[in-house]
């Protein structure tokens, strides 16, 4: 650990693994059953890379029988159930995830390799929030202004950035909705999911409401190709995105995108410092800069691009790298050995097209996948750094010199999901706010996030909105 | 070639000085790019133009005109787009009489062609008042459970590619062109009735309307509307107009950068359109700001 | 700049304190709220506790004060608990200091005194030097004096800035503690400029509240200050002190403040010498919690002495 030499060194702080039991494998959860499949594939701990359990792979038969099951609870019960009580289940829902939820944090710190503390103080009363939130809409649907006719069976592919939560923002109001789901984890982080599935049955959640289908890029293929799906929500790459749009095409499935970005985060010359460097730090570390909608673009005035950067690595000597677990850990682990590779891959680019890197000196276990947090400065428009999510830990760094530049700069991307602005002038938010084409706007802060907010992009970023009123119009037929 | 031969004797006193149709680009009226043209009839098979035959470079610069009026169009404000919205809706009723016979050509009874001018003056009246009005419909204040304000507003996606629809020329037009320009996208149309849309744009011309918010392209459209889905720079396809064929179509190639399609929202243009023809084409803005002293 | 003896002009002093950058209310609280989650655990705790103690200015600032009630809390300063470190001084008013020295004579614990018409500071300033140069010539070496809130607050800074210089002169050789009663400057604006504008007119240690007032040491205005100290040594290379005083009553709350100095300031402050924690009670919690460190068992207040 870092810090060793100094006067007042912090023992290791472990939350305790024992609140949780893993299973050594687990099946499908189908019609509210738990259902194994032929194929399985292991989850592993990131930060330790031991096998945590053997998960189903879901085939082309077991996807029929979800959709089959989502059809038939569609049709029978969840949809013409009054939502009143699919409120009431909800609202069950919401509670045994707040009395599960030391349980679950840990259980996704470990699949995923995000530290305790954020799983514990961010995730997880995130994903009550989102199911109370919604449970109340699922009766007064008609004052939301998007009609009250579901759409019907649901198709959801999440991904492991924020597992727990992705599926509290895609099952909560399609379900307040009154579709019916078919989920898939991503291929990495199933094990949260399917704690759910456990706790759809301490709800008493009518069988086939909800249906947890585990498995990789073809169990999400089956899925988006199935013709019993009636819309489908995906979470994840553009690139991806891309390819679910076209197989999509033609089909008159609805089709709700949520992708990348490349967040601009724009700190002016009058911003206040301290908390503009919080916020840095928050918008790109958090979660392991695994975050579509990153700050990973910071824009600095340059008349305090060196007072900023200056606070900023002496803030960044602070942060505490190591495991996950670790009630005092800042940055955990990276979630897979292919995502290690592909920030490795595009921060070598960054030092072979001539940006100046700056990675915090910390130890590194010698097992699992981490990378350090890492600033790179010298940047320029045209580096792939500047261009390309890298979703990790890594921050490039360029300077403006007037607010027309940073808008400029700021909009100058395929992408438009998020951006900060950092000023104390009240009237340049607003114009700044006004001229970023981005779907989130964090002015003076960064990274908040709320049920009752919209969330979602602009441009290649995806199409639709995540959260709130706003949120609803994805699950209804317009 | 369906013009007919007349007798000498036919010749009429006086020449009746003809309109050539043309696109409608970055507020001008050029020709096609391609030189090419195409002959338009009436419903009787009488010619009645030479109409523009747009191709793939005109749909490129009806696109670049298109981001160009974008700032400025999307940056007026709610008010000032109504009042230009409210005078096309002016000039359309001035030309009452013309859109008339010109729909008439298009097969329609006079009743029904004074019915769809009427319609068509109305509904755009109805969407003018939109402009400062939608965005307290489809924005909100959400109440986050932290001390920060937090509001969404709904904001004009971009450029919008409109494939107008068939059988209902000038109030089809209308039905799709007004719900994407007034809120403060720009537009670049491919036509259905080659006439009646230029002597809309005519209108548009006449109306304050800056150059490039609207651009209108005629020409067949499977051969213009790919381009238009397929182009990077465009942010949303309406397929109000195409066959199921090129609705397909055009929907794959919209994927290339996810543009927002809108397909399937009903081809009714006499009932109530709703907002969502609206709606489909704004982005919701989420802005984010600390509550202290 | 730093030790400015002159009067100095309120328009330069305006210029260089509203040139301070601002804070952000509920940012500055979020980052006091996510450092006081920290978990110290095991032999961390112990030193930290430890060292806390060693930080302690052990209070009493009561109009019921007697002799009496001095000379025990300063027995207690010095045997706070079997094998436990000292506090660092006593803190008491003027008119007691006399009694405080003779009591901790040679033990290295220091003797404190507000003054300057505490808590108020409404008084004038021949009074406010008067005071000081009494204290000091009882034997205090240390002197926590109160800035004038109402000529702050008027935006007479020059006022606030001159005053202090002359209590630091009135000082001599006594280090000076300057209580910016920052319940009473309402913004943490306020907080950041009144933290400059003591260390510009030569503040030793800058100090959170007198602990008449609420709030007082709230974790956001100590981690204010630890950042106005750390910027003023990068600034001006002069290290400034920080006190926190008033509500801080646990081990957890002291924790947390050795947490902030620790990630805000910087390793350089975790001593005695430049951070202190005004309190009372505090003693006695800490000595608790080192009893359970040590036995494994909680211990209760009945066996830690009220003195």
């Amino acid at each position: 650990m870092m810090m060793s030499d100094e006067l007042f060194e912090y023992a290791p702080a472990p939350e305790s693994r024992s609140v949780v039991r893993i299973e050594e494998s687990y099946g499908l959860f189908i019609d509210g059953e738990f259902v194994s499949a032929k194929q399985t594939f292991p989850t592993i701990d990131p930060a330790t890379e031991e096998v945590l359990a053997e998960v189903s792979e879901a085939g082309a038969e077991e996807v029929d029988l979800a959709v089959d099951a989502a059809r038939t609870a569609f049709e029978k019960v969840w949809g013409p159930m009054p939502g009143r009580e699919r409120a009431k289940y909800l609202y069950r829902i919401a509670r045994i995830i707040q009395e599960r939820s030391r349980e679950l944090a840990v259980l996704e710190s470990v699949d995923n390799g995000k530290p305790i503390r954020e799983t514990r103080d961010f995730d997880l009363p995130q994903v009550a929030a989102h199911f109370f939130h919604y449970a109340g809409w699922a009766d007064k649907l008609e004052y939301a202004g998007y009609g009250t006719t579901p759409i019907g069976v649901a198709g959801q592919i999440i991904p492991w950035n924020f597992p727990l939560l992705m599926l509290a923002w895609k099952i909560a109001p399609a379900l307040a909705c009154g579709n019916t789901v078919v989920l898939k984890p991503a291929e990495t982080t199933p094990l949260t999911a399917l704690a759910f599935a456990d706790i759809c049955r301490q709800a008493e959640l009518p069988p086939g409401v909800v249906n947890i289908v585990t498995g990789g890029p073809e169990t999400g293929r089956l899925l988006v190709e199935h013709p019993g799906i009636d819309k489908i929500a995906f979470t994840g790459s553009t690139e991806v995105g891309k390819r679910i749009a076209r197989a999509v095409a033609g089909t008159g499935k609805r089709l709700g995108l949520e992708l990348g970005g490349k967040g601009a985060n724009i700190v002016f010359d009058d911003a206040p410092l301290d908390q503009a460097v919080e916020g840095v730090v928050n918008s790109i570390f958090f979660n392991q800069g695994q975050v579509c909608c990153a700050g990973s673009r910071l824009l600095v005035q340059e008349s305090v691009a060196e007072e900023l950067m200056t606070r900023l690595k002496e803030r960044m000597a602070t942060l505490r790298v190591g495991d996950p677990l670790d009630k005092n850990t800042d940055v955990g682990a990276i979630n897979s050995a292919v995502q290690l590779a592909t920030i490795g891959e595009l921060v070598a680019s960054g030092e072979a097209e001539g940006a100046e890197r700056w990675s915090l000196e910390c130890e590194l276990p010698e097992r699992g996948f981490w990378f350090a947090p890492t600033i790179f400065t010298e940047v320029a428009q045209s580096h792939r750094i500047a261009r390309e999510e890298i979703f990790g830990p890594v921050v490039s760094v360029l300077t403006f010199r007037t607010p027309a530049e940073a808008v400029e700069k700021a909009n100058n991307t395929p992408y438009g999901l998020s951006a900060g602005v950092w000023t104390e002038k009240g009237s340049r938010i607003l114009s700044m706010a006004q001229r970023l084409r981005a779907g989130v706007v964090w002015a003076n802060t960064f990274n908040q996030f709320d049920p009752a907010s919209p969330f979602g992009g602009y441009k290649e970023s995806g199409f639709g909105r995540e959260g709130g009123r706003q949120g609803l119009e994805a699950y209804l037929v317009r | 070639m369906s013009a007919k031969k007349k007798d000498a004797a036919e010749a009429p006193a006086r020449l009746r000085v003809r309109k050539t149709y043309k696109l409608f680009i970055g507020g001008a009226f050029p020709r096609s790019e391609s030189g090419r043209s195409y002959v338009v009839n009436d419903s009787r098979g009488e010619f009645l133009a030479n109409a523009s035959h747009a191709s793939r470079k005109d749909v490129r610069d009806a696109v670049v005109a298109a981001r160009k009026a974008f700032g400025g169009w999307s940056g007026r404000t709610p008010y000032n787009r109504g009042q230009i919205l409210y005078r096309i809706a002016e000039m359309l009723e001035g030309r009452r009489r013309q859109f008339v016979e010109e729909l008439r050509d298009t097969g329609l009874s006079r009743e029904d062609a004074e019915t769809e001018v009427d319609a068509a003056v109305d509904r755009w009246v109805w969407y003018a008042g939109w402009a400062d009005k939608i965005a307290q419909v489809a924005g909100s204040v959400n109440p986050v459970a932290g001390p920060f304000l937090n509001v969404s507003t709904p904001e004009p996606t971009g450029v919008v590619g409109v494939l107008a629809p068939s059988g209902t020329p000038l109030l089809g037009l209308v039905s799709v062109l007004a719900p994407a320009i007034v809120t403060g996208n720009t537009a670049v149309v491919v036509a259905d009735s080659p006439l009646v849309a230029i002597t809309f744009a005519e209108v548009l011309a006449t109306s304050d309307l800056p150059s490039g918010v609207v651009n209108v392209l005629t020409g067949p459209r499977v051969e213009l509307a790919p381009w238009l889905a397929g182009h990077m720079d465009v942010n949303a396809i309406d397929l109000a107009g195409a066959s199921e064929e090129l609705a397909n179509a055009c929907e794959e190639a919209a994927a290339g950068n996810l543009k927002r399609v809108l397909r399937g929202l009903g081809t009714d243009w006499s009932a109530d359109p709703g907002t969502v023809r609206m709606t489909a084409l704004l982005e919701t803005k989420t802005v984010w700001h600390p509550i202290g002293v | 700049m730093t030790d400015a003896l002159s009067v100095t002009p309120t328009n330069e002093l305006r210029g260089i304190l509203h040139g301070l950058p601002g804070v952000d209310q509920v940012g500055v609280e979020a980052r006091a709220a996510r450092l006081g989650t920290r978990s110290i655990k095991n032999e961390s705790k112990a030193r930290a506790i430890d060292l806390a103690i060693s930080m302690v200015d052990l209070t009493t600032l009561e109009g019921s004060d007697t002799p009496g009630k001095v000379r025990a809390m300063c027995t207690k300063a010095v045997r706070t608990a079997p094998g436990a470190p000292a506090v660092a001084a006593v803190c008491v008013y003027p008119d007691l200091v006399k009694v405080a020295v003779d009591e901790l004579r040679g033990s290295g614990v220091g003797v404190a005194s507000v003054a300057t018409a505490f808590p108020s500071g409404r008084a004038p300033l021949a009074v406010k030097l008067e005071d000081t140069r009494q204290a000091v010539a009882d034997g205090a070496s240390e002197i926590d004096m109160v800035i004038d809130r109402g000529a702050f607050l008027a935006g007479d800074y020059a006022k606030v800035h001159d005053e202090i210089v002359a209590v630091k002169q009135a000082c001599g050789s006594a280090h000076l503690k300057v209580i910016l009663e920052t319940g009473e400057l309402a913004t943490y604006d306020n907080v950041r400029r009144a933290s400059w504008l003591a260390m510009l007119a030569g503040a030793d240690f800058i100090k959170t509240s007198t602990g008449k007032i609420q709030p007082a040491a709230t974790a956001p205005v100590v981690l204010l200050m630890l950042q106005a100290v750390r910027d003023f040594r990068e600034r001006h290379g002069r290290m400034v002190g920080v006190k926190p005083a008033g509500g801080i009553r646990t081990t957890k709350d002291a924790i947390k403040l050795l947490v902030q100095v620790n990630e805000v300031a910087g390793p350089d402050w975790l001593d005695p010498h430049w951070f202190r924690i005004g309190a009372s009670s505090l003693l006695n919690d800490l000595l608790m919690q080192r009893e359970k460190l040590a036995t494994g068992v909680y211990s209760g207040p009945d066996y830690f002495t009220l003195d």
